[in-house]
């Protein structure tokens, strides 16, 4: 049950093999370093927190900058959230302990034990010459089947197209609204005589209950709350940009946080 | 939004002519028919463009029969093959949907000739 913390982009389409067109969204998603892992053992259940973006340092506060070095990051991520383990997925031996990180692993001799997570050494090099600038800089892409532990990065090369996912965000804030826009209600005739087109109409029966049943939808807040779509299609991702397109819809305004799990 | 605008341009095809409302147009499209894919010419009056960017469409009419067949070819779509301009025409508006209410010898468009 992995996951990733992405940014929702936007909507656009994508054109399929046989010309047909794709409503999709567009979240940006990952890289997500592993910050902490959270073990039976220790805590009792299986997560890994991950983070996503970048504070500025000036925003950083000690204890939080303190929290990210532990997984050997040099800044604190915007967002951090846990995300619960599928028994699929294995932590590595010794989970706690941070990849090395991508400075001090260029200049020092490799860990042993980096070797033995069938990672390849080379062209890991190869990308940390020209992603050191960037603002995160990866020291190790995770493979989810190699063992998870502190200091990886998920990419969204977790996911492949024809998956599906689920995806939280927060809804767009709606304020105040009528029953007629949130409940759906059909409301009455705009016409024909008719005084009030939007009102709920009864709202249950007089005298006997003498009091409105607990429950009856009625007018008021809209919207801004967290949703949980489920099995949404992944259409295409992009590893270079670190976008995934989702078909549809997804929660929220762009720019807003979502969260990507998979099924 | 620039991502959005990025990921778009990417899928745009620069192979299509600029079409304007008046021309008449010849499109294949690409069709798909048991297993086989073959081209089908359409050819007709470009009445109408709508949309920006990737959602760009153009819509094509033609008198097919006696009866009038419009049809709506998303510009950057893979089923059309190629579009190509037979004749411009001279109209004065941009959205030539009184067309649709005239036949015969009313409903020609004079050619535009490049001077």
């Amino acid at each position: 049950m992995l996951g990733l913390i992405g940014k929702k982009i936007g909507m656009t389409q994508l054109f399929d093999e046989t010309g047909a067109i794709i409503p999709v969204t567009a979240i940006q998603a990952g890289p997500c370093p592993i910050v902490q892992v959270r073990t039976e053992e220790r805590d009792g259940y299986r997560a890994v927190q991950l983070g996503f973006g970048a504070k500025k340092p000036r925003r950083s506060g000690k204890p939080e900058t303190g929290h990210a070095a532990k997984a050997s990051l040099d800044y604190v991520p915007a967002m951090l959230r846990e995300f619960p383990l599928g028994d699929d997925d294995s932590l590595a031996d010794d989970p706690h302990s941070p990849v090395p990180a991508a400075v001090s692993e260029a200049s020092a001799p490799v860990d042993d034990d980096e070797a033995g997570e069938g990672e390849e050494g080379g062209s890991d090099a190869a990308a940390e010459a020209d992603a050191t600038v960037g603002e995160a800089a990866s020291p190790e892409i995770a493979d989810p089947r190699a063992g998870l532990r502190v200091g990886q990065v998920l990419t969204v090369s977790i996911f492949e197209p024809g998956e599906r996912i689920r995806v939280t965000g927060d809804t767009k804030g709606r304020g105040f609204q009528g029953v007629v826009k949130r409940h759906r209600f059909a409301g009455f005739p705009k016409s024909h005589g008719h005084p009030f087109s939007r009102v709920p109409g009864s709202i249950g029966s007089g005298t006997d209950p003498s009091r409105v049943i607990k429950g009856r939808k009625m007018a008021g807040r809209m919207g801004g709350k967290r949703r949980t779509l489920r099995n949404l299609d992944v259409v295409k991702i992009d590893p270079e940009r670190n976008l995934i397109f989702v078909r549809g819809s997804v929660p929220g305004a762009p720019n807003g946080w979502v969260f990507i799990r998979k099924q | 939004m620039n991502v959005i605008r990025e990921i778009e341009k990417e899928q745009m095809r620069d192979d299509i002519p600029d079409v304007e409302p008046g021309d008449t147009v010849r499109v294949l499209v690409r069709v798909r028919e048991g297993g086989r894919e073959r081209l089908q010419p359409f050819e007709g009056v470009c009445i109408a463009r709508k949309g920006g960017g990737i959602r760009e469409t153009m819509t094509v009419r033609k008198v097919s029969g006696g009866v009038g067949v419009e049809r709506i070819f998303p510009l950057h779509s893979p089923t059309v093959a190629e579009m190509k301009i037979i004749r411009k025409g001279k109209v004065r508006r941009a959205k030539l949907y009184y067309l649709r209410s005239l036949r015969g010898k009313k409903a020609r468009i004079k050619e535009k000739r490049p001077s």
